[in-house]
């Protein structure tokens, strides 16, 4: 019984999430429409129709990414909020390495203009992570600061050096179709970068979990003082943490790049570096789980257009639940689980039970007896 | 009755059933320097936070000018004219000196008249001859004038009795002898001081009246004019130093293992907290570190261990150089063990189970891991045998670490640093909150230690558990050994002086 308790506990950001969608439907009924309606259209559309699926994997792809560069960093202790300046450092080097590299066979130059988007998100995110271990300057704030950079960077080389002559708008010669991402889904844009994403993910997990860089990195973000007492290099592995976690932010930079745009655009991406926060979050920092909540919240995101559509509904409403599904979750984590507390009452209730009799208790006596 | 501006009646203070404070009286003479002596724990820095209204005494009778006082806040404490320099100042350091005088500043209502203020304050500073200048920034000043900021900030508000919590603890050795100028001509101007300390230099010194603490209690009151430091660090010291020695067994010591030379390391507001510590612990020998909490132990070993680069000096184990080794080096190649002094923010992850803390030390090799993958069969196998063999009590290998009591957390400890078969062990304040049986376990490993002809440095304020361990004593005062006994050469009065500081010159 404890167990089950135990068991309910660690899914509280599932239970955060439809409370979060409870709450919203007031909205949507404050605007007029049939909350099941709406989310019926939603997740239909999101993840029900196949097109519709197709979308939800296209925005999966850069959003489990840059959960995942959110993560790994959290795990030693820091926020990195430049997920997104990392996503246009690495579309940067990425299209570059696509466009300028001589002609090689695909299985060469495949590999090699995804790994420069990695190597490109990598040195940025290792600019903020060299500063914060070598002189204490805050993480967050760099980072914040970096993504402008960034984007801005992106704008100027999209709209100047690597401009399409003649383009009506700043983006760059299209990609040569056999640098192209292999589609997973035939007929649609869902590309392979979602699965590399969920590779990865499993790759971070059991690194996280087994290997002693992992336990060194939990020990960092625990107990700062115990893990450089123990030996461990604090400051290599934290400009090393920020490397890896700005190359899986050039990964998400790369794929959209080669998976979805073809070419650099200027200001590409809508903000998926800061979703990746969100999903770090929804995961409660645990790369397993975290294609799920990066699915999630694209099919949240690629349902709200079908949704407008189909009832009239503004998408700024899905705007608003997602936002609410953030504050439901945040506030779930903070939740702790009291055992002892949870053992007491349900020892009550069993003393409860004794005394006024149970009629389940003969039948269920053995399970409980087995649980407990 | 002699004119006494502060005396106390029967004052006690008690803290969970523990009195730190047991019947003190005391009676401080108007415009003196009057010092209070003694050593860690002995209920020095709780008296003063009695007088300065910090904390409410159970019993007993406070009287200002004669008068019975309740002192409830440290605000009333300044009204009376009470005020108090704390060991770590109490300063914003990017504020101006007469911004910092003016924040809190009774009476000012809503107007700021910071003119005013650094006027008057020019006026202190050259009274006193302080050499202050109102509107600097406080970052910019070094610490000896951080301090006379504080004691500006405490004459602004005219107070009346200053008292002064180990004030020469922060300072270098040229600012101690102004400061204890500006004690003299605080007595000049009428005022009465009030200082914990001890050193007994500064006592000699400076003091007119001495009262000697122990244990919560007043143990002696003394002119200093009628005294000497030897008998001061008698009386400091007290009772006689038992020797309680456990039966260590007849081992001749070996060659030296650890070797310390001519160590200078500085603390993290970059003031000289080792001040050249020559010291060699050999195989087979506990060679134990006296001394008042805060005169450079911690530095000095976490300067042994790695965790803190030293300013000149050497380090060697086994005749190699370690100095500028990582503490990964030390710890793996040299095999050199620590149990720091505070377990719960150096020694565990508390929020880490009893078999992650215990891999911490050796999590990067053989047998907790290979080729980078932790092996985490043999590392419950580790724990579970080593929790069973050091009597850690808990309810599984799998329980938080932050869920033991003490005692078995530095159980814990000891486990992990003496199981990985070290050639010298560091051991900081190791019976710090235990209770006597956890106490008698940590002694039993270190002498088991040094049976296996292990080198051990056990550091500790309690002269009494390093007696019982220790084949030579080191005693450290300010940063300096000030002398090496063994146990059969400590006496009261030895042991008070080198801790006092009194030199007899020796490295150990």
């Amino acid at each position: 019984m404890t167990n089950l308790v135990r068991y309910l506990f660690l899914l509280r950001p599932v239970w955060a999430v439809l409370m979060a969608l409870i709450v919203g439907s007031g909205l949507i009924l404050l605007a007029g429409v049939s909350p099941l309606g709406a989310y019926g259209e939603l997740f239909r559309g999101a993840f029900l129709d196949y097109w519709g699926l197709a979308g939800t994997l296209v925005k999966t792809s850069p959003i489990l990414l840059a959960g995942l560069a959110v993560i790994l960093p959290l795990r030693a202790g820091l926020l990195n909020i430049g997920a997104e300046g990392q996503i246009y450092m690495g579309a940067l080097f990425s299209a570059a390495a696509a466009l300028y590299l001589p002609q090689m066979p695909t299985f060469l130059a495949l590999p090699i203009c995804v790994l420069a988007g990695a190597l490109g998100g990598g040195l940025w995110g290792m600019i903020p992570g060299y500063f914060k271990a070598y002189h204490g300057l805050n993480e967050v704030i760099l980072t914040i600061l970096m993504n402008f950079i960034a984007i801005n960077l992106v704008s100027y080389v999209a709209g100047g050096p690597m401009m399409q002559a003649g383009a009506p708008y700043p983006y760059s010669e299209e990609i040569r179709p056999s640098l192209w991402l292999p589609i997973i889904l035939p007929q649609t844009d869902a590309h392979a970068g979602v699965v590399i994403g969920v590779a990865l993910a499993m790759i971070m997990y059991f690194v996280l979990r087994y290997s002693t860089t992992g336990f060194a990195l939990d020990t960092i973000g625990r107990n700062v003082n115990a893990a450089r007492y123990a030996g461990v290099p604090v400051r290599p592995y934290l400009v090393g943490v920020m490397f890896v976690a700005g190359a899986l932010g050039g990964l998400a930079g790369a794929f959209e790049v080669l998976g979805v745009k073809y070419r650099l655009y200027h200001h590409f991406s809508p903000g998926f570096g800061f979703d990746g926060i969100v999903v770090a979050f929804l995961a409660a920092l645990n790369p397993i789980l975290a294609p799920l909540a990066a699915f999630f919240l694209s099919g949240l995101k690629a349902g709200a257009l079908v949704m407008q559509r189909a009832t009239g509904l503004e998408s700024t409403v899905i705007e608003a639940i997602q936002g609410l599904v953030i504050i439901f979750v945040a506030a779930s984590l903070g939740l702790k689980l009291d055992a002892e507390k949870w053992a007491a009452r349900l020892r009550g209730r069993e003393r409860l039970d004794r005394a006024v009799g149970d009629t389940f208790r003969k039948q269920g006596a053995k399970d409980a007896d087995a649980t407990e | 009755m002699a004119d006494n501006v502060l005396s106390l009646h029967g004052i006690s203070k008690l803290f969970a059933g523990f009195r730190a404070l047991d019947g003190v009286d005391m009676s401080i003479s108007r415009g003196t320097v009057h010092a209070i002596l003694g050593e860690n724990g002995a209920g020095k820095t709780t008296l003063m936070n009695v007088l300065f209204g910090l904390y409410q005494p159970e019993e007993g009778e406070i009287r200002l000018n004669g008068k019975p006082v309740r002192i409830s806040s440290p605000r009333q404490a300044m009204t009376m004219g009470i005020g108090m320099i704390h060991q770590h100042f109490m300063l914003v350091d990017s504020l101006t000196v007469a911004e910092n005088v003016a924040l809190g500043l009774p009476g000012q209502g809503l107007s700021l008249d910071l003119d005013r203020i650094a006027a008057r304050l020019a006026e202190l500073s050259h009274e006193y001859g302080f050499d202050i200048d109102p509107h600097e920034v406080v970052w910019k000043l070094p610490i000896g004038m951080r301090q006379r900021v504080e004691i500006l900030k405490v004459l602004f508000r005219d107070a009346e009795v200053v008292i002064f919590d180990e004030p020469t603890s922060v300072l270098a050795p040229n600012e101690i002898a102004s400061f204890l100028d500006g004690l003299r001509r605080l007595r000049a101007a009428g005022r009465t001081v009030l200082f914990i300390t001890h050193k007994l230099d500064e006592v000699e010194a400076v003091a007119d009246d001495v009262t000697i603490m122990q244990h919560g209690k007043v143990s002696a009151r003394m002119k200093v004019a009628q005294t000497d430091a030897r008998d001061m660090a008698r009386k400091m010291v007290g009772r006689e130093v038992v020797h309680d020695r456990m039966d260590k067994g007849d081992i001749a010591p070996g060659a030296p293992i650890l070797q310390v030379s001519d160590l200078v390391v500085e603390d993290a507001r970059g003031i000289e907290a080792v001040k050249g510590v020559t010291l060699s612990v050999r195989a087979g020998e506990v060679l134990g570190v006296a001394g008042v909490d805060g005169n450079g132990q911690a530095e000095l070993a976490n300067a042994i261990v790695g965790l803190l680069a030293p300013k000149s000096g050497s380090v060697l184990v086994d005749d190699a150089d370690v100095t500028s080794a990582s503490v990964h080096v030390r710890r793996q190649r040299h095999r050199v063990s620590y149990v720091p002094e505070d377990r719960h923010h150096t020694g565990l992850v508390l929020d880490f189970s009893i078999a992650q803390n215990a891999m911490l030390r050796d999590f990067t090799a053989a047998p907790f891991s290979r080729g980078g993958v932790v092996q985490t069969r043999t590392v419950r196998e580790k724990a579970t045998d080593w929790v069973r063999r050091y009597d850690v009590r808990m309810r599984g290998i799998d329980q938080k670490v932050r869920f033991l009591s003490g005692g078995n957390q530095q159980k814990l400890i000891f486990a992990r640093e003496v199981e990985s078969d070290p050639r010298v062990l560091i051991v900081m304040q190791p019976t710090k909150g235990l209770d006597v049986g956890a106490i008698e376990a940590v002694q039993r490993t270190v002498i088991a230690e040094r049976a296996a002809g292990k080198a051990v440095l056990y550091i500790s304020t309690e002269l009494e558990h390093i007696l019982t361990v220790a084949d030579r004593i080191a005693v450290m005062c300010a940063g300096e050994i000030t002398g090496v006994l063994t146990p059969d050469e400590v006496t009261t009065e030895r042991i008070g002086a080198l801790m006092g500081g009194l030199h007899e010159g020796a490295e150990a």
